[in-house]
């Protein structure tokens, strides 16, 4: 079942109608010898607003997000971001990693610059851009630190202002806060969405979490396993529009989050 | 370690073997062991002797070049090998063969196929290291984790950027650890050569003095080549932990 609401016309900032999709998922599966990680799975991504893939573990949701990212070939099917096909990874698509994957030998500033660098930016114009960066995901003064000497929140928001640094219009995140403590991740989910409002970038979001997804998306495609598939696209309309403080005690908050549970539980062992 | 409420130096140990050394020495059991003190005073003796020098300066060259090229064949290949799965089943048999292989045995064949020279020394001395060299940057580099393989890919690392900027470094207290396994492999690889294929350098000092019974001076020697041995060996553990720190970050 696909809810049927549309998005009220004063949404966020880049909101539009159905037709601005910025990424497009046409029929991909995905097969590991004889096991199906995905079947013919069909899921359009809207521009500038943040999708969430949510599931139980299993239903290939971070399978999906390394395939259009580019770094898997599906099966069959194709990928599509800003009405090109994916054939690889691109400078159109940053991804955010769930354990950072940041550079343990490079200091922040170095890591952050380091999309950049490998697309051959001179060094004073990318650390210049780096420390920009850093300043926005509130790491100023850490530019010299190594990733060891961070905390694993400080950590991700290297891995983040890494993503921004080489401004690309889709961001992929697999699961970045669940690595982090529970009060971090609160702190970035309330950063997450001030993103999304002011930076002009779609975003697409895996998570295990419910209330997570429910928290910061747009759009929630929920995922059910073997083989994955969309089961439902939810979209919680009015709660973007409120203060990121009053969202949890919101009643279409609370009733989101038990109408997915309802859908999930019966595939959680 | 503490021995009765004191810390000791690291090394004490070395003094009771040292003792032990002395004693039997001066008790005459064997001719073979003279005193430790007689060895150390033959020791400085002969250290600025020419002869001396000259064997030095032959061992350190084959060394130093049989090292060299240990390290700089052994780091890339042992990366390709862990990077690329068909280059992996091409060589792994023959490094595993040759890691365990009784590498003194294909000397002859060595100095049939490159002279009674020095090269044939510098290709004994990578022979005895690169293996080790080989399969520790090989494991180091397939144990690099995944999402940062994944991370460089994503940002558009060319294989070459990947490679110097990514699982070099990734990889690098594994390669150290093969390096210093190499290099103290690669010390018995310059002797034997200098025994075998030409008798020069430390080999000729040692045929020399054993052949003429000269013991002190043959103990000498070996004193100062495990001195040597182990003051690189040392260096390289040093490095090894300064870059271990992230090692168990990655």
């Amino acid at each position: 079942m696909v809810m049927p609401q549309t998005r009220a016309a004063f949404g966020r900032a880049g909101a539009a109608g159905a037709a601005d999709i910025a990424v497009s998922v046409r029929n991909i599966s995905k097969n590991y010898g004889a096991v199906e990680a995905l079947k013919n799975l069909t899921l359009d991504f809207p521009r500038g607003q943040l999708t969430s893939l949510l599931g139980p573990s299993g239903c290939g949701k971070t399978t999906l997000l390394k395939i259009i990212a580019g770094l898997l070939d599906p099966t069959a099917g194709e990928v599509e971001v800003g009405g090109r096909a994916v054939t690889g990874p691109g400078p159109d698509r940053a991804f955010v990693f769930q354990d950072f994957a940041l550079l343990p030998w490079a200091n922040v500033l170095r890591n952050v610059a380091f999309g950049l660098e490998l697309r051959g930016v001179a060094k004073s114009e990318r650390e210049a851009i780096a420390a920009n960066y850093i300043a926005q995901v509130g790491l100023a003064g850490f530019e010299a630190s190594f990733p060891h000497e961070l905390s694993g929140g400080m950590r991700q928001r290297v891995g983040l202002a890494r993503a921004l640094a080489v401004d690309s219009e889709v961001l992929l995140m697999d699961e970045p806060f669940s690595a982090v403590d529970e009060q971090t991740r609160r702190k970035f989910q309330e950063d997450l969405l001030a993103l999304v409002a002011q930076e002009n970038k779609t975003f697409l979001f895996v998570t295990h979490s419910i209330e997570e997804a429910v928290y910061v998306s747009d759009q929630i495609a929920i995922l059910l396993p073997r083989p994955s598939r969309v089961s439902d696209i939810i979209r919680p309309e009015g709660l973007r529009d409120k203060d990121p403080a009053t969202i949890r005690r919101d009643p279409e908050y609370l009733d989101i989050v038990d109408e997915i549970w309802a859908k999930l539980r019966s595939y959680v062992e | 370690m503490r021995l009765f409420g004191y810390r000791l130096p690291g090394m004490s140990s070395l003094i009771i073997w040292g003792l032990l050394w002395e004693l039997v020495g001066r008790s005459g059991l064997s001719f073979f062991v003279p005193p430790l003190s007689e060895v150390i005073a033959t020791l400085f003796e002969i250290i600025g002797s020419p002869a001396f020098q000259k064997a030095l300066y032959e061992t350190a060259y084959a060394f130093i070049a049989g090292v060299f090229f240990a390290v700089v064949i052994g780091i890339p290949t042992g990366i390709l090998m862990g990077k690329n799965r068909l280059i992996d089943e091409l060589l792994l048999p023959w490094v595993n063969i040759f890691l365990s292989a009784p590498l003194t045995a294909l000397v002859p064949v060595l100095m049939v196929l490159f002279g009674f020279g020095m090269k044939s020394i510098i290709i004994t001395t990578t022979l005895f290291a690169i293996w080790i060299i080989i399969l520790n940057a090989r494991a180091g580099v397939m144990q690099i984790n995944r999402s940062l393989v994944d991370m460089a890919k994503s940002f558009g690392a060319s294989p070459w950027d990947a490679f110097y900027k990514v699982y070099f470094w990734a990889a690098l207290p594994e390669i150290l650890g093969g390096v210093r396994i190499g290099v103290i492999r690669a010390v018995k690889g310059v002797i034997i050569g200098q025994l075998l294929i030409s008798i020069v350098g430390f080999g000729a000092l040692f045929e020399l003095y054993s052949a003429n019974f000269l013991m002190a001076h043959f103990w000498a020697v070996l004193v100062v080549l495990f001195a040597l041995a182990f003051t690189i060996s040392e260096l390289l553990a040093y490095l090894e932990r300064r870059v271990s720190y992230y090692a168990a970050k990655r």
